[in-house]
């Protein structure tokens, strides 16, 4: 008999190919992160880790580094987004285009193009290096936080809005009470876009010479010494303040679809 | 005045996110080797891009390296997209989980685990590249499966098993009635895996051979020496990049105006 393929089978590479290459890597950096180097299992990476000053030194800093990011990406984004979606303009797709194209072109050569500007302005980077650090972050994490933000707004019904002024709510009421609330997603998806590649890319403070480290940073040089026990634990370290941010957004996310179903 | 405000806003965004590229696409065609400086008009940094042989082959490896991987990705993630549709409740929960690491993950992180297993536990040489294209690939096929997905809800069921009562095979029925309806979804997770590629530092800095370079990780070992006429070369290579991308963005804008225009025509009729 000839053998007929069903379509679910269809899956097995792929689940195949996750489960080798996703799952696998992720139990081999928990088993380093572990051991020691001769593979007897110890705890001392974690306390390592939480004793050590430098390495929560890192800690605090790159958090540092993520809320400022985070924080002024949201204050430039929100109103853009705010605009872009309530614009009548018949041309607002090409205009929503003009805001997305940066995230096409490779980062590190717009960061080329930022570093040379900033040298014109301020002649030396190395004295600023806090504040170039946001600036090359906000260059360029800004579009992965209007876009989340533009689609929650889109959604946004102007009918609620009109109920609301009709009922005697004034412009900041509205605001915090209606619109706000109803773009929270957007508002979540473009902080978990955002956070964290703050708290990892170290390429943008290399570039803006900034010499103090973030946790990307401790897994690039650990990488370079072939430590590969105490990289694994910075590894660890992250993928848990991921988890975090997921499921805390999650949290926001089904409270909202619950409220949902319940209208 | 509000109307002011919101223009102006705009603008200056705008401003901020364009004034530095803009500035190194002027000076990408004069010989100075500072923003600011002053310079007279000339096409060197041109020249070098497009003869200095270190530069072509770095273009041509990263260039090679995205399209080779965007097709692993888009395969992979498509079947993966396709079986996972119509398998069972608990392996559907698995590959969307499974899927949603990569997307969530820090780059660095991806990385890291990636050379790790293949390179330090199994011992692949990095050199066969197997462990960069593996690399990009995980990277890249969660993008492709997520942007099929949705193509699949919307897709027509009935077409699939009227066509296997009709005496098609199960291959022929998926080459010639599932993809051609989900292909919108194969195609811009297509775009995205380039573009994917195209953009990553991390990944290809844990994975690739030692004499192999991108143009991230040649830009960033650049700019920490000074090699100036290479330096300069990337403001040339920058004003390629940002005008090709204007074009494809024309050229995509042109194209769905006129889709839709055609949409309303027969909406008209």
């Amino acid at each position: 008999m000839k053998y007929r393929f069903t379509r679910k089978q269809l899956c097995i590479p792929y689940v195949a190919f996750l489960i080798l290459f996703v799952i696998l890597p992720l139990l081999v950096i928990c088993y380093y992160a572990f051991t020691n180097g001769e593979g007897r299992f110890t705890i001392s990476n974690l306390t390592g880790f939480f004793s050590s000053q430098n390495t929560i030194g890192t800690l605090a800093y790159s958090t540092l580094i993520a809320i400022t990011t985070t924080g002024v990406c949201l204050l430039i984004a929100y109103p853009v987004a705010y605009i872009l979606a309530k614009s009548k303009l018949k041309k607002k797709s090409v205009l929503l285009t003009l805001f997305i194209i940066p995230m096409w072109i490779n980062f590190t050569l717009r960061l080329v193009a930022l570093k040379e500007v900033l040298t014109m302005l301020e002649g030396n980077l190395a004295m600023y290096p806090f504040l170039n650090t946001i600036i090359g972050m906000t260059y360029d994490f800004l579009p992965f936080m209007i876009l989340p933000l533009y689609t929650a707004l889109m959604k946004l019904d102007d009918s609620l809005l009109e109920a609301a002024y009709d009922l005697g709510a004034s412009k900041s009421t509205v605001f915090l009470k209606v619109i706000l609330p109803l773009s929270t997603p957007g508002i979540i998806s473009g902080i978990t876009m955002v956070f964290l590649p703050a708290m990892t890319n170290y390429v943008i403070l290399d570039m803006m010479y900034n010499s103090t480290y973030i946790m990307g940073s401790l897994i690039g040089s650990y990488f370079n010494a072939y430590d590969w026990n105490s990289g694994s634990m910075i590894a660890i370290v992250l993928l848990a303040i991921i988890f975090v941010i997921t499921w805390a957004s999650n949290g926001f996310q089904e409270e909202k679809s619950n409220r949902g179903a319940l209208l | 005045m509000r109307k002011v405000l919101s223009s102006a806003w705009l603008g200056i965004v705008l401003l901020f996110m364009y004034l530095p590229i803009l500035l190194l696409c002027i000076y990408s065609f004069t010989d100075s080797s500072t923003i600011g400086a002053k310079g007279s008009i000339s096409f060197q940094n041109y020249r070098t891009l497009f003869t200095s042989s270190e530069m072509l082959s770095i273009l041509g490896g990263t260039l090679l390296l995205a399209f080779g991987c965007a097709i692993i990705s888009t395969m992979l993630g498509t079947v993966g997209a396709i079986g996972t549709y119509y398998s069972k409740k608990g392996l559907k929960q698995f590959v969307t989980t499974a899927n949603q690491i990569p997307v969530v993950n820090a780059d660095v992180v991806t990385g890291f685990s990636i050379c790790v297993l293949l390179i330090v536990v199994l011992g692949i040489d990095k050199n066969t590249f197997i462990p960069l294209v593996i690399g990009q690939v995980v990277l890249a096929s969660p993008f492709v499966y997520l942007s099929v997905l949705p193509k699949l809800k919307q897709m027509d069921h009935h077409l699939y098993e009227a066509a296997l009562d009709l005496g098609a095979s199960a291959r022929i029925a998926l080459i010639k009635i599932v993809i051609p309806q989900i292909i919108p979804g194969i195609i811009s997770g297509f775009l995205l895996s380039v573009t994917l590629s195209l953009d990553d530092y991390f990944i290809t800095t844990y994975t690739k051979p030692a004499t192999f370079d991108t143009i991230s990780t040649y830009v960033v070992n650049a700019t920490r020496g000074s090699h100036t006429e290479i330096k300069t070369a990337f403001w040339a290579l920058s004003t390629v990049i940002f005008i090709v991308i204007i074009c494809v963005v024309l050229l995509g804008n042109h194209l769905s105006n006129q889709k839709t225009s055609e949409e309303n025509d027969a909406n008209d009729i």
